[in-house]
């Protein structure tokens, strides 16, 4: 389904991205794991085409998505819910949805709101709330439902769970299940290996910029360098 | 009764300077600049009218469609060639740059219409006579109000109920985050510039409807007061824009009849810094922290 093969970012003279290639297959939870400024982010915004890579190609559903703009390829059904949830504070909670739902059509969106608030029940209930007053797990739930607005056939999470307390982590990892048993496609970016690793059908294993280590989520559990590394021996 | 005088002249005065603040305060939501150039479209919208309606014989409202239409044009061609390369550059050299295109405008339009002032038609005459020889409101100054409360009332509206209005919101508050819906920025600030040219135009006609005289420099005071204003309520907030602009039009107008005409200027500008001190945000400005 996407296919990225030998990207290579810069930010100015720094290389961040040094020839990354990995595949996510139709129906899988793949998952990037790395400590903080190991490139996981930045490979992310790449895919939606928010960065440029100087070499290599990102392909998703076998359409080169080099030179379509940012705003051009959630129609191609690629949602990406950002890292740091970045919903529109000052919006409702509706218009939020609304927002992620921009490039369907008029029609589409009762739908979407429906299915969105019976994964969310607790966005239905604060519909019409401010999103900024919401609280952070609150925040995310509305940031994932914004990115599903899209229907997209894959969705990209970045740091679902960053500045989240234990117990809601624990919730939004169940969401992540849940989309995944629902036939979601999911790319998740996770600084909490061992959380993403536990959801995985497959991880890539990242360190300054270059991928180290793949295989499925409960091999690289196993392995003895990412115990070591990332889950705390 | 002169007091009752002035609050009129007062709220008249301020519903124009809403009319231009909410240009600055919806460009600066969305670009994150000032740009010091939106009085100077003013002017030229003022300067369309003037000659639509004294050279080519228009009726007032299609001399004022015609100008608004120039302004549009003008608004989306400034931001595309003057702003649009600078998306990236530092916010100096953005303010610079609008700087620079204020003066060249008014270098235009004098080098085109001259120096000399003219006496703007009023686009409507006469006034409603209250109290005989004692109270009595111009139809401008009607005009200038009703016309604030339908922009405000369209704004608010277009902002809340609209698919595109939404979309400028969301990309006021998160470029990337809205492209990442599917909404293309450039678009929306090209829109809001044509918007804010748009009423920036209403502004300059009935200003020089109200004080009929027109050079080349017109737009730079009010334009100034009128940005004052936008901080003063708060830059960035559309209610805002409005409860500055009145203000600012009623504490102007009180200190050129109760203190004096010379200070008035200064009486405006202590004011804002005023305010600033004690609520730096401006006077309905927002300031929302993270969740954690």
């Amino acid at each position: 389904m996407l296919n990225v093969n030998d990207i290579n970012v810069y930010y100015g003279a720094i290389h961040a991205i040094k020839g990354v290639s990995f595949q996510v297959n139709v129906g899988e939870v793949v998952t990037l794991i790395g400590a903080n400024g190991a490139g996981k982010s930045t490979i992310l915004n790449t895919v939606c085409g928010l960065l440029h890579s100087r070499t290599g190609s990102v392909e998703f559903l076998g359409q080169n998505l080099a030179s379509v703009p940012a705003h051009k390829i959630v129609e191609r059904g690629l949602a990406h819910v950002p890292e740091g949830r970045r919903i529109f504070q000052q919006m409702t909670v509706e218009e939020n949805l609304e927002m992620g739902a921009y490039t369907r059509a008029r029609g589409d969106i009762p739908d979407g709101l429906e299915r969105v608030y019976q994964q969310f029940p607790r966005l239905k209930e604060r519909r019409r709330q401010v999103a900024g007053t919401l609280s952070g797990g609150e925040q995310q739930m509305l940031a994932m439902g914004r990115g599903l607005m899209s229907s997209p056939k894959l969705l990209m999470l970045d740091e679902p769970s960053m500045g989240l307390a234990p117990i809601l982590v624990d919730q939004i990892f169940d969401i992540i299940r849940q989309l995944h048993q629902a036939g979601t496609t999911i790319l998740l970016v996770e600084q909490n290996a061992r959380m993403a690793l536990s959801v995985a059908d497959r991880g890539y294993v990242l360190e300054t910029g270059k991928i180290v280590a793949t295989g499925t989520g409960e091999e690289l559990l196993r392995d003895e360098a990412v115990k070591k590394a990332y889950l705390g021996g | 009764m002169s007091f009752l005088n002035n609050v009129i002249n007062g709220i008249s005065l301020g519903s124009i300077y809403a009319i231009i603040a909410l240009g600055y305060t919806m460009v600066y939501g969305i670009a994150k600049m000032l740009n010091f150039a939106h009085g100077d479209v003013i002017m030229v919208g003022a300067y369309v009218c003037f000659f639509a309606m004294g050279s080519f014989h228009l009726p007032p409202v299609a001399g004022v469609l015609l100008a608004m239409v120039v302004c549009t044009v003008l608004g989306i061609v400034i931001e595309r060639l003057a702003y649009k390369p600078l998306r990236a550059a530092p916010s100096l050299a953005v303010l610079i740059t609008a700087i620079g295109v204020s003066y060249l405008l008014q270098n235009s339009a004098q080098i085109f219409w001259g120096a000399a002032t003219k006496t703007f038609q009023p686009i409507v005459e006469g006034s409603l006579v209250l109290v005989p020889g004692q109270l009595s409101i111009s139809y401008v100054a009607i005009l200038s109000v009703v016309c604030c409360i339908v922009v405000m009332a369209a704004l608010t509206l277009f902002t809340g109920q609209t698919k595109m209005g939404k979309a400028m919101r969301a990309c006021s508050e998160d470029k990337g985050a809205a492209q990442l819906m599917g909404i293309d920025v450039n678009a929306t600030i090209s829109m809001t510039f044509a918007i804010g040219s748009a009423l920036a135009t209403v502004a300059g006609v009935l200003m020089c409807s109200a004080y009929p005289v027109l050079s080349p420099t017109t737009g730079s005071m009010p334009g100034i007061r009128a940005f004052t204003a936008a901080v003063f309520g708060g830059i960035g907030s559309v209610p805002g824009a409005l409860l500055g602009g009145i203000l600012l039009g009623i504490i102007e107008t009180f200190a050129k009849a109760y203190i004096s005409t010379d200070l008035s200027d200064a009486v405006v500008f202590a004011v804002l810094i005023i305010v600033l001190l004690v609520r730096p945000a401006g006077l309905m400005g927002k300031y929302v922290p993270e969740k954690v």
